[in-house]
């Protein structure tokens, strides 16, 4: 099957929608967004917390408010989705495979595309924290979904590492639902979340924060049993003789976030090492005409609302892109 | 007491039990395949190499060399009928001193005296005409082009399967801690109070084989478990080496390898450290460390950085210097096969074969089954071309929805890796078998969509599923 777009948008989150829904007002008529999931609004749907919207709306929404304020929008226009479809590649000349129960593989040809896959979170793996690999050991996007989404308690004593912001909203969430936190545990000497969270999610329920201190082995055969924690030298080593055990059932990993662009690498796009994000000349352009990118699949943002704001400047590009070449 | 009686059990389904299974389930005589933990293949055969190997390193004449030649044969025989994923990619020892120089002659030789086939002694140039990564101080290598690798996980979970299909019972949670004796059957009692009854108990509990030994009144061997630890790396460095690169042999095994993955990866390791807890498979910065400087030392460029997941594995080390296949001298009811260390992934196929007619020779009568099918056909829908992935999902709809996104894994696939012979139980059981859960993100995005389909499949609510049976249950209970 050949499907063609003049705008295909990869990824129906807040980056993907705003982008596809600037591109219709700025005169593209056959935009096509896919996503992988069941349902439009990408991340935002666990993010049941407030604290969205304040910039754009001027108002403090929820997680699947903010998504939903947008899926509403592109509701009212004839922006056409796919959901439940997994894109498969991308290919330099916008050529787009991607798969769904209903129609099998489909070719999508696109005018323009606009990458908004947005990112993952940095696992265990990559950390290579020493020790057994029993269950309870999640990321706090991951144990995010499965409480606030599927309905389940990941453990009774949780111990968090690293202070993104998922994690310290993680360790309110987790305090909520009745599993005490024993502390979150950060390798820098300072947060890398926002001032608001370690207030709100961290002081308010007298959870610590311990700067300069990581997890240096796992332990636990079956679940998690306990964790060794031990203060790091300026060069991030762990300084012997101040090692600690923690009790705990639960650990979850807040150390960051790595944009999304296997699909991206695929298509020969070029990548800023730095960023781990396509390297963008002007108007969030990639380094192949006609790709454009938005959104934490770019480079990871603090706010989804400067994730629209940017996104609409992708949107518009593509848009202008695709007029350019038509006359 | 009233067990089900049964003509052989096989005690141990990782490598070596799966493959006796497996041979085994060709006859009539009834045959059950027991297991302590949740699934097959928990064991050594989980986490090692995952190396078929040539048969140029083990001692002429001993049982190994005699098994891993013809293990290998089997392999590259049988892979496609069972789909086990084997990539013939072969392997280089690689020799950076003069003294290297001399033990790479050494196996060649020994390669010879074993039948080993497709060896060859490369020059310096040659080595890095085909392996351009390798270190400036290569001085040639040993080419052997029958070597492969292979996914462990599968090398167990086909046969454990093909048996299942063939009328085995594969008895899963079964830990045996006593024995008894009742009507010239052997009752197997696990630590729950279950029983099984068995003509001939073939002991192939691997590193635990001295205990189940030792519960028959045999204390001739031990078990030495020795630990190994590995890493994987991200698939964008799949081009650094294109064959398996061993350095030499040293005391304690086949030294620090890298190679390819069958799935693409690299793999770095293993250390080799000998412990004391059995089950102690942790990692360590320490061993980590062994394991990329030795690395290292054949591909200068490997590096830490691009490691998704590191695991170790423990290795039965039997003390015997040689495979112990055969009828305990202490107790005539319990058959031996122990000690199934390196090269025991690539021999298993023939242990099997070598169980049957070791069991011939001592009178056992075996009528062959005319119905025996060792076909399997794994759907691999990253695999398959654009029209056979539309085939497949007009079939069924679920091999339209990719579930693991890092891996490319469908629904469709994860559903029949848990209903097949020998099937999934948990998620560790279903990332074995389809990959879901293997990639980048290690389960992070498919996790939660693994434990609904398992929950769906299996009948059981979400907070029981488990990552590897037992109490390792993924969840404590489901929020207020």
């Amino acid at each position: 099957m050949i499907i063609n777009a003049d705008v295909a948008v990869i990824g129906g989150g807040p980056a993907g929608l705003a982008a596809a829904i600037e591109c219709r007002k700025n005169g593209i008529e056959n935009i096509l967004v896919i996503e992988r999931d069941r349902q439009l609004g990408g991340i935002l749907n666990q993010c049941i917390h407030p604290g969205f919207g304040l910039h754009v709306f001027g108002e403090e929404l929820t997680g699947p408010e903010y998504a939903q304020r947008y899926i509403n929008m592109l509701a009212e226009t004839d922006i056409k989705t796919m959901t439940d479809t997994m894109v498969l590649s991308l290919s330099s000349d916008r050529v787009i495979r991607a798969v769904n129960a209903q129609t099998g593989v489909a070719e999508i040809h696109a005018g323009a595309v606009i990458l908004a896959m947005g990112c993952r979170e940095r696992t265990r793996g990559m950390l290579r924290i020493p020790g057994t690999r029993p269950a309870g050991i999640y990321t706090a996007g991951t144990a995010q979904r499965l409480v606030n989404i599927e309905g389940l308690m990941p453990g009774k004593n949780t111990v968090i590492l690293g202070s993104g912001d998922i994690g310290l909203i993680m360790a309110r969430r987790m305090t909520l639902e009745g599993s005490k936190v024993k502390g979150v545990y950060e390798i820098m000497p300072k947060s890398g979340g926002l001032k608001r969270n370690i207030v709100q999610c961290l002081n308010d329920f007298g959870i610590p924060l311990h700067l300069s201190k990581t997890a240096i082995e796992i332990h636990g055969k079956e679940r998690v049993e306990g964790v060794t924690v031990a203060s790091v030298d300026e060069n991030l080593s762990p300084i012997k003789g101040t090692e600690e055990y923690v009790e705990c059932d639960t650990l979850l990993l807040s150390v960051g976030l790595i944009p999304e662009n296997e699909l991206s690498r695929g298509a020969g796009i070029a990548i800023d090492p730095k960023t781990k994000g396509p390297v963008c000349e002007k108007g969030f352009e990639t380094s192949v005409p006609g790709i454009f990118a938005c959104g934490n699949v770019y480079k990871v943002y603090d706010l989804v609302d400067n994730v629209t704001k940017d996104s609409v400047l992708a949107g518009r590009s593509a848009a202008e892109y695709l007029k350019s070449r038509s006359f | 007491m009233n067990s089900q009686k049964y003509d052989f059990a096989v005690v141990g389904a990782g490598v070596s039990g799966a493959w006796i299974a497996y041979e085994l389930s060709k006859y009539t005589a009834k045959t059950c395949l027991i297991e302590k933990e949740n699934d097959v293949a928990m064991g050594a055969t989980k986490a090692n190499s995952a190396i078929i190997h040539a048969g140029y390193d083990p001692v002429p004449g001993t049982l190994m060399a005699k098994l891993n030649v013809r293990g290998n044969e089997l392999v590259r025989e049988l892979h496609e009928k069972m789909d086990i994923p084997f990539r013939q990619i072969g392997s280089l020892v690689i020799a950076l001193s003069e003294d290297d120089e001399a033990k790479i002659r050494e196996l060649y030789e020994r390669g010879l005296k074993n039948g080993v086939k497709g060896l060859k002694i490369l020059t310096k140039e040659e080595t890095l005409a085909l392996e351009p990564n390798l270190s400036d101080e290569v001085r040639g290598a040993l080419l052997a082009e029958t070597a492969g690798v292979c996914s462990s996980f599968e090398m167990s979970v086909a046969p454990a399967e093909v048996a299942e299909n063939n009328g085995v019972d594969l008895i899963r949670n079964f830990k045996v801690e006593n024995v008894s004796y009742e009507d010239g059957y052997t009752i197997l009692v696990s630590s729950d109070g279950k029983t099984v009854a068995a003509r001939t108990v073939i002991n192939a509990a691997g590193v635990h084989a001295d205990e189940i030994a030792a519960l028959f009144g045999d204390d001739s061997f031990t078990m030495t478990p020795r630990r190994g630890e590995y890493s994987i790396l991200d698939n964008s460095c799949k081009d650094l080496v294109r064959h398996v690169i061993f350095q030499p042999p040293v005391k304690y095994g086949k030294g620090i390898l890298v190679s390819q993955t069958v799935d693409g990866n690299i793999i770095v390791g293993p250390t080799a450290e000998n412990i004391d807890d059995k089950e102690d498979k942790s990692t360590t910065t320490e061993g980590q460390k062994t394991a990329f400087d030795g690395a290292r030392r054949s591909v200068p460029s490997v590096s830490e950085r691009d490691v998704i997941t590191s695991f170790s594995g423990i290795r039965p080390i039997g003390g015997k210097g040689d495979f112990i296949i055969g009828f305990s001298d202490a107790n005539k009811a319990l058959f031996n096969v122990a000690g199934i260390e390196s090269p025991g992934l690539t021999a298993a196929p023939a242990i099997g074969e070598y169980v049957i007619e070791k069991l011939i020779e001592s009178g056992h009568k075996f009528v062959k089954k005319d119905d025996f099918d060792n076909t399997r056909i794994v759907v691999r829908f990253k695999d398959l071309s654009d029209e056979e992935k539309n085939r497949k999902i007009a079939e069924n709809p679920l091999y339209g929805r990719v579930i693991c996104r890092c891996e490319t894994v469908t629904e469709g696939e994860i559903v029949d890796s848990i209903r097949r012979g020998a099937g999934a139980r948990d998620m560790d059981g279903v990332k074995r078998r389809v990959r879901a859960g293997m990639g980048r993100c290690q389960g992070g995005f498919c996790g939660p969509r693994v434990m609904e389909i398992l929950s769906r499949e299996l009948d059981i609510p979400m907070s029981e599923v488990t990552k590897f049976g037992g109490g390792s249950r993924m969840t404590e209970k489901e929020t207020l």
